[in-house]
């Protein structure tokens, strides 16, 4: 046992590289975030916080759960896969408390110019005018219904008369 | 009971991938959804694309993407019938009002590319974050921890697709998130409510009654880049071979 007599100055060392281990776990401990490495080398919490972002389109079940109206016309017609915010916008703050935002009612002869607007880049099958040659520039909820476009269709509930039942 | 070394070295490993798989789907603040029932994917229709910008709008509304800045985009493509690789591509303000109206006349085919982050399976954008502050999700959509993010635009670089950007204010890595905020509440993706055409559709490739299994199946779908081996999951209906 003579040997461990010389070798006070090792267990120095090896006391300074507990402590420095120690210090080290402790440091880490504080540093890195509990739920990191709970599914993957990320923070887990992370994906908590993105869900939890707040939501601007309400979602067309939202829409159609008060305006079934419109929901009804608009199943019947070419419209019908359309969702209401595509054209409206996004409303879910007037989904959550319809008091607090009244929608703008679009203006047809931009809205409807932005997907039937003729342009030979289309897709051939899809319905599309020239608005100049289309009688003659005439708004076109003047003949169309724009929740059931279809001349003839159910009008009833057409933008023309406000669709607010 | 005693257990000797070596049938501690088989349970070890046992263990360790039983707790990793009981880990799985276990998410803080959507009680009722799991994460590990969903592997989360887009399907993009091209022909049924009429380049609205609907979508690009739809998604600057709803993430709060800053002007000039894009999570998703459309382009146009014009190449004529043998210039497969020279195509003409324009994406005015990423499409976000539309694209300029075309006479008939010219020669080739139009048509238009949605283009968004493509949530890949084996994704080069994760992989080269030094700190882990971006990853894939247990189901599987690729996600930014912000508070994370140091800004150093590793992942920006190593996105074949384009699909990153730095944001100008808040200095970290931005990003499509497929709306997670929305596909975990039950609802679709802004620019899927968005889409008049449904050229657009949320998949989810572990619903079994999901009808992508079928349409898979049945149409000639592609990915973008396939040679890079990043298991794209925004799969494309009737994409021709010009794109890139």
């Amino acid at each position: 046992m003579s040997g461990l007599k010389d070798a006070g100055h090792l267990f120095r060392f090896a006391g300074l590289f507990v402590i420095a281990f120690v210090v080290f776990l402790v440091v880490r401990g504080y540093v890195v975030p509990k739920t990191f490495g709970q599914y993957g080398h990320y923070r887990g919490a992370s994906i908590g916080e993105i869900a939890a972002h707040p939501m601007k389109f309400a979602g067309h079940q939202a829409c159609e759960s008060c305006h079934t109206d419109i929901a009804d016309t608009k199943t019947k017609g070419k419209h019908a896969h359309v969702n209401c915010e595509a054209c409206h916008g996004a409303l879910a703050q007037h989904a959550d408390d319809p008091t607090a935002l009244t929608p703008v009612k679009p203006d047809t002869a931009v809205l409807c110019a932005r997907c039937h607007m003729a342009s030979a880049a289309k897709p051939k099958g899809f319905p599309q005018v020239d608005p100049a040659d289309h009688m003659g520039g005439a708004p076109c909820e003047t003949c169309h219904n724009p929740h059931s476009p279809a001349i003839g269709s159910d009008t009833s509930t057409s933008a023309a008369t406000g669709g607010t039942k | 009971m005693n257990i000797s070394r070596r049938h501690l070295l088989v349970l070890l490993p046992a263990a360790a991938v039983g707790w990793k798989y009981a880990m799985a789907g276990t998410p803080e603040d959507a009680p009722n959804y799991q994460m590990s029932e969903h592997w989360w994917g887009m399907l993009i229709d091209i022909p049924k694309c009429i380049g609205c910008g609907n979508c690009v709008r739809a998604c600057q509304t709803e993430n709060d993407v800053p002007d000039g800045f894009f999570r998703t985009w459309v382009e146009r493509y014009h190449r004529d019938d043998y210039h497969l690789e020279n195509p003409e591509v324009i994406s005015p303000d990423g499409g976000k009002e539309g694209f300029p109206a075309v006479n008939e006349g010219p020669a080739g085919e139009y048509f238009f590319v949605p283009k968004m982050c493509n949530h890949c399976t084996d994704s080069p954008c994760t992989q080269v974050c030094p700190v882990g502050a971006t990853f894939i999700s247990p189901d599987g959509v690729v996600l930014i921890d912000q508070k994370y993010c140091l800004g150093c635009a590793y992942c920006v670089q190593a996105c074949p697709y384009g699909c990153r950007y730095v944001h100008p204010e808040k200095k970290v890595a931005d990003k499509c998130t497929l709306c997670y905020h929305r596909i975990t509440k039950g609802l679709t993706t802004a620019c899927c409510e968005a889409c008049p055409t449904g050229a657009r559709q949320l998949i989810d490739l572990k619903n079994p009654n999901d009808p992508i299994h079928e349409f898979l199946r049945t149409h000639t779908v592609q990915v973008l880049k396939p040679q890079m081996a990043t298991g794209a999951k925004a799969f494309y209906n009737g994409l021709d071979g010009s794109v890139r």
